[in-house]
């Protein structure tokens, strides 16, 4: 009906001669609806027969592609690999399944669209709008009805009520917040030690290579080699392995004493030896893309880069201060021990650092 | 009571006037219609119109993929264990064999390699929340480009921004939960981020993971807030997202017989319902096919998380690559003072990763408090025709591209032979310069084009033909446009600057203006006064240029 | 500028605003890429030229010194052992084209013969890492594979990344890719630390890890990709782009097929 309406406009159209348009007339009227226009579909029978064998074949081959799916979650091992140009080695399992299902479904779809398209009703029908906003009696009578709502509550008047219910309504959802707290524990002091605080003069903890398990010897450290330890009696197996080793790996270079900028941290290290945290300071990567003819190493998630020759400054990159080292000497077996914890705590920083 | 017992009474109920139904198809249909009142709902939805055009239909893979998302979702949980409890494996993928590893890690392992389907329905799961979040976004910058967030559509489009924000998360901790090694890295992040947040940090991170890193709390809460909370409360959202686009009825543009009160196109039952229906087909067919053809995370080549372990290109998913861009931009501020620290470089990042998403969303509402334009929009904007507007959104999407780009340095460092500090230092000079340069160039494009517009309408379209005239002058045949291009051409209204109120009132007496109403005339002159738009053709010059045509 | 802009609808305008964007996009490209890498040493030319016995003297001297003591040009080579000579010249990285941030691998032009006399000369100058024979580096225990693995994502992977398929380092250097590197050469340079790779020694990664964790590499070198093309092995990066282009793109591609109106029976 709506489009009855807009075929009235059509008289308006005079053709592509614009300038014909009587003097009083606006040139950019609106045309209305142009005219319905068939497909062959709507004229031609064989055509619409035609589109109607392609939809029922793209059903049917949906059909079969769910026999096939079927067929091969049965017919396939699941290790099976094959070589399927251009995707290399593939699971065929993987694949048949993957084509077999997407053929299926896509082909009901491709059907339906097709059928939508050829052979369904293409006339364009206009639909009216109506505003959303009501209209100014509909308005009227909801804001008297409101009124007469609220008055008869009393909720206005009666201001007891309405400031008792409001504060136990603000407050009923602390007990939620409350029973939040036993999520974890209070940070505490944990965030500034790590496993090597243990370690004392009396009592040091030897550094064990995280390759071999075996304590490290300072001779075993070479100019421009890399390794990384973990503190002695760190099992892989122990129960709180992933917390210990997200604080306590550590890495060890040796450059050449002459080579070595900052010579505070010269002097953390053993001759040239020297351990720092391989926890990034940024948000934690283990950082340990060390390059051993510029020292520097960089972090693979957020590049921030560290000078190990100079302390490990932060020279690029958003980190915002120098890895925490850790003091080493040997001992008498020539074994590479720490007699303390890192010389700042380990990993990104936090509000409470001092 | 009912129709169906007042029809099987043969009418002993006088109280339902209804004609006997024809046949149990509708006898079933009139017992639902009694408890439901489905012919009532069905009366103006049945026959509903929707517009025809393709990009109304991104959208529409949106849902789809959403749904793909929740019924392979469901069949993941039914294999996948989220516990970070450590066992040896000893399973089917052998380069893995004896290694320590979280039962969520060995369960995804399971699930890739001893459930037969599994795989693939687990990349189709990943597959579909890449394509899920890049069609909400693509979706937005529709609607976005179009004006189609105007009244009365401004609650959907807040609808729709937190849909987008919640897909990202939801996604974010999706792919952590199979606690492989990348994975892990990126909730080390986030648990860097937390730390970094003033104040309470280091409390945030204790409740969040039960303890210090990793702890053993984190996979399953993650698994319980990605597979419940989150997409319930999405579910919400779309539902209500999707009541709005129904009651608002869809946009349109403009054209011969579309006007703002009216919409134009195909009725839901039959064209839509095979339309949209087999358009869900076809989105789950086209993501089996990548499934199967494509690898999407393959857990199993990172290896099983520990803290001490990395891999270079340790990128998040591509919706969360704008963030990682942000903090590989961020040179390394820290402010040490009284015994606290700021970790800037990762706060700041972490300030402007919200302000990012929020500059787009509230748009919207600064365009309507600049034009004070109270009406309802329904035909929507040729995105020429707004090109302050337009421009801020190529800006916008210049700067996401520019974060992209910064989020991938080092890939783009690697497949290109550049040094990653010199992309890096591009990046954080062209975080600053890109955008405005993209937002200056398309507002030049949008002039350039909305003139050729007028000329057209003007001079008519250029047919290629050269004439010679009678005194030897060549020209070239412009031919007149059909009432329908004029009409599409001109539909579009354009606002006039708004003007500052009067320096002095009626009496004579200094009027005091505000420096919001200033800032808002000031924005107004920039939006439509000269150096904004170009004004379109109007009848009387339309008249004066067509009828000296005639004289030629 | 008039004169400009009133030739802006010149047929050939686009083409030169083309062109000057192409330009433009070249220049920052050379302007961005590390330096170093443009100039040609004329020097290494004269590599081209072999020679039995002389080789050190012919392809090696004019960097490394007469005696390889080390220039300017080129470290010393004294104690870099015969396995470093084997790596560098077998991987085709030394005799070096052209300095740079990085001296990149390609075709090796010398012989084996040759490469071992040159070890055996370079070997002689102090003693360093030996050249591994075959069962060194050739693993026979099958969850070698399993136990390399966890060593390669303790040591190598930040690196090379976690398929081998290498990463940025600071200013235009990188580690390479390493599916296309023999065993032997992946134990040297383990051994030697080539370039700015730390070295593995023995003393800190014995032989037998040495040689897990090349049966790792060449394990992910040669796994297939059970889920389908493995997009390069490179991560999320290359996931995003292909389901950007080849799943939402091939959607949108689908609407429009959808959305789009049937040809009508004639045109009017």
């Amino acid at each position: 009906m709506s489009q009855d309406m807009s075929e009235e406009n059509l008289p308006e159209r005079h053709g592509s001669e614009g300038h014909e348009v009587e003097p009083h007339a606006d040139p950019f009227a609106d045309p209305g609806l142009p005219p319905h226009e068939v497909r062959r579909t709507d004229i031609d029978e064989r055509a619409a027969r035609r589109a109607e064998r392609q939809v029922a074949l793209l059903f049917t081959v949906s059909m079969i592609a769910t026999i096939a799916f079927i067929a091969s979650y049965v017919a396939f091992d699941i290790d099976k690999i094959v070589f399927i140009w251009p995707f290399g080695h593939v699971s065929i399992l993987n694949f048949a399944l993957g084509i077999t299902l997407g053929v299926a479904l896509f082909c009901i779809g491709a059907g339906a669209v097709h059928w939508a398209r050829t052979l369904m009703s293409d006339v364009e029908v206009a639909d009216e709008r109506h505003p959303i906003e009501a209209s100014d009696e509909v308005r009227a009578k909801v804001i008297a009805d409101f009124k007469q709502g609220a008055d008869e509550s009393a909720f206005g008047r009666r201001k007891l009520l309405r400031t008792t219910l409001i504060g136990s309504m603000a407050l009923v959802p602390l007990s939620g917040v409350v029973l939040l707290r036993d999520l974890g524990p209070l940070p505490e002091k944990k965030l500034e030690h790590t496993g090597w605080d243990k370690a004392t003069p009396a009592s040091p903890i030897k550094l064990v290579s995280m390759n071999t398990d075996e304590p490290l010897k300072a001779e075993d450290i070479q100019v421009g080699s890399l390794v990384f330890a973990k503190p002695q009696g760190l099992a892989e197996s122990a129960e709180n392995f992933q917390e210990a080793i997200a604080t306590d790996a550590v890495m060890l270079v040796r450059i050449a004493p002459q080579d070595i900028k900052d010579r505070a941290s010269g002097k953390l290290g053993f001759d040239g030896i020297l351990a720092y945290s391989k926890i990034c300071t940024h948000v934690g990567c283990p950082i340990s893309l060390y390059e051993q003819q510029t020292h520097h190493v960089l972090c693979p998630c957020h590049q921030s880069t560290f000078d190990l020759s100079d302390g490990a400054r932060v020279i690029f990159g958003p980190a915002g201060h120098p890895l925490p080292q850790l003091a080493i000497k040997t001992d008498t077996d020539g074994n590479l021990i720490a007699t303390g914890d890192f010389n700042a705590p380990v990993g990104p920083s936090y509000w409470e650092r001092a | 009571m009912s129709a169906a017992s007042s029809a099987a009474s043969g009418g002993a109920q006088p109280s339902s006037s209804r004609a006997k139904p024809a046949n149990k198809a509708e006898a079933a249909a009139d017992w639902a219609d009694g408890r439901l009142g489905i012919y009532s709902l069905a009366k103006s939805n049945l026959r509903k119109i929707f517009p025809d055009h393709w990009s109304f239909m991104l959208g529409e893979i949106c849902l789809y993929t959403f749904i793909i998302i929740i019924l392979t979702g469901v069949y993941l949980t039914l294999f996948f264990k989220p516990s970070m409890g450590e066992v040896v494996y000893h399973g089917s993928y052998a380069p893995l064999n004896g290694i320590r590893m979280s039962e969520a890690y060995a369960s995804t392992l399971d699930i890739s390699f001893d459930v037969r389907g599994g795989l693939l329905i687990r990349q189709i799961h990943h597959w579909a929340a890449i394509v899920f979040v890049a069609a909400m976004l693509v979706h937005m910058m529709r609607v976005f480009f179009t004006g189609a967030f105007r009244k009365p559509r401004e609650i959907n489009w807040m609808f729709g921004a937190l849909l987008l924000i919640l897909g990202m998360f939801d996604g974010f901790m999706g792919y952590s939960l199979p606690d492989d090694l990348l994975s892990g890295t990126g909730i080390r992040f986030m648990e860097g981020a937390v730390l970094a947040v003033p104040l309470v940090g280091t409390y945030l991170q204790m409740f969040l993971f039960g303890g210090p890193f990793p702890g053993t709390d984190i996979v399953p809460r993650l698994f319980t807030v990605h597979v419940l909370l989150i997409p319930g409360i999405m579910l919400g959202l779309l539902v209500a997202h999707l009541i709005l686009v129904f009651y608002h009825k869809h946009t349109q543009f403009a054209g011969p017989g579309r006007t703002e009160k009216n919409v134009v196109g195909m009725p839901l039952m039959p064209v839509y319902m095979a339309k949209a229906g087999g358009f869900f087909f076809l989105v789950f067919g086209v993501i089996s096919v990548v499934s199967a053809i494509a690898t999407v995370n393959p857990i199993w080549a990172y290896g099983p998380y520990r803290p001490d372990q990395v891999s270079t290109d340790a990128q998040p998913d591509w919706y969360m690559g704008f963030s990682e861009g942000l903090i590989r931009l961020m040179p390394g501020w820290e402010i040490r003072a009284w015994g606290h620290t700021l970790n800037l470089g990762v706060f700041i990042p972490l300030m402007i990763f919200p302000l990012v998403l929020v500059a787009i969303w509230v748009y919207p509402f600064v365009e309507a408090w600049v034009t004070g334009d109270k009406r309802e929009h329904h035909i929507a904007d040729r995105p020429r025709n707004a090109p302050v507007r337009t421009s801020f959104g190529t800006a916008w999407i210049s700067l996401y591209l520019v974060l992209l780009i910064a989020g991938g340095n080092d890939l783009f460092a690697t497949h290109f032979h550049l040094s990653i500090n010199a992309i890096t230092w591009t990046m954080r000079i062209g975080f600053f310069v890109v955008p405005v340069v993209t937002f200056l160039v398309t507002k030049r494009i949008c002039m350039g084009l909305q003139r050729r517009d007028r000329d057209k309408v003007l001079h008519g379209r250029e047919s290629g033909i050269i004439k010679r005239l009678p005194h030897g002058e060549f020209i070239e045949v412009h031919e007149p446009l059909t009432q329908a291009q004029l009409y599409k051409l001109t539909a579009h209204d354009q606002h006039r600057p708004a003007e500052l109120p009067a320096a002095v009132d009626e009496n004579g007496v200094a009027r005091k203006v505000s420096l919001t109403q200033k800032l808002r005339a000031k924005l107004s002159r920039g939006y439509f006064g000269d150096e904004g738009q170009i004004p379109k053709p109007s009848a009387e010059e339309y008249r004066e240029i067509t009828s000296g045509h005639g004289h030629h | 500028m008039k004169k400009l802009s009133a030739r802006r609808r010149h047929p050939l305008a686009a083409l030169v605003v083309l062109l000057f964007a192409l330009a433009a996009t070249g220049g920052l490209y050379a302007a961005f890429a590390p330096a170093e890498k443009a100039q040609a040493d004329s020097s290494s030319q004269s590599l081209a030229i072999e020679q039995g016995k002389k080789l050190f003297a012919v392809g090696c001297s004019s960097c490394h010194g007469l005696n390889g003591q080390g220039t300017s040009d080129g470290p010393s080579l004294v104690g870099v052992g015969s396995a470093a000579v084997d790596f560098q010249v077998g991987t085709g990285r030394m005799p070096a084209q052209q300095p740079g941030a990085q001296v990149p691998a390609k075709r090796n032009i010398y012989p084996q013969d040759q490469i071992d006399q040159l070890a055996a000369y370079v070997a002689s100058l102090g003693p360093g890492p030996v050249t591994p024979t075959k069962d060194q580096y050739t693993s026979s225990d099958p969850n070698d594979v399993a136990a390399g693995g966890e060593l390669f994502r303790t040591n190598c992977s930040q690196c090379h990344n976690f398929a081998g398929k290498g990463g940025a380092l600071t200013n235009g250097k990188y580690a390479p890719a390493l599916d296309s590197t023999s065993p032997r050469h992946i134990y040297e340079a383990m051994q030697t630390g080539p370039q700015n790779m730390p070295s593995f020694p023995d003393s800190v990664m014995p032989e037998k890890q040495k040689r897990q964790i090349v049966a790792y590499v060449r394990h992910t070198a040669e796994a297939p990709s059970p889920g389908g093309m493995d997009l390069g092995s490179l991560g999320p990066v290359t996931e995003g782009l292909f389901g950007w282009i080849f799943g939402l793109g091939v959607l949108i591609a689908v609407a429009i097929w959808v959305a789009a109106h049937t040809t009508k029976a004639k045109k009017s």
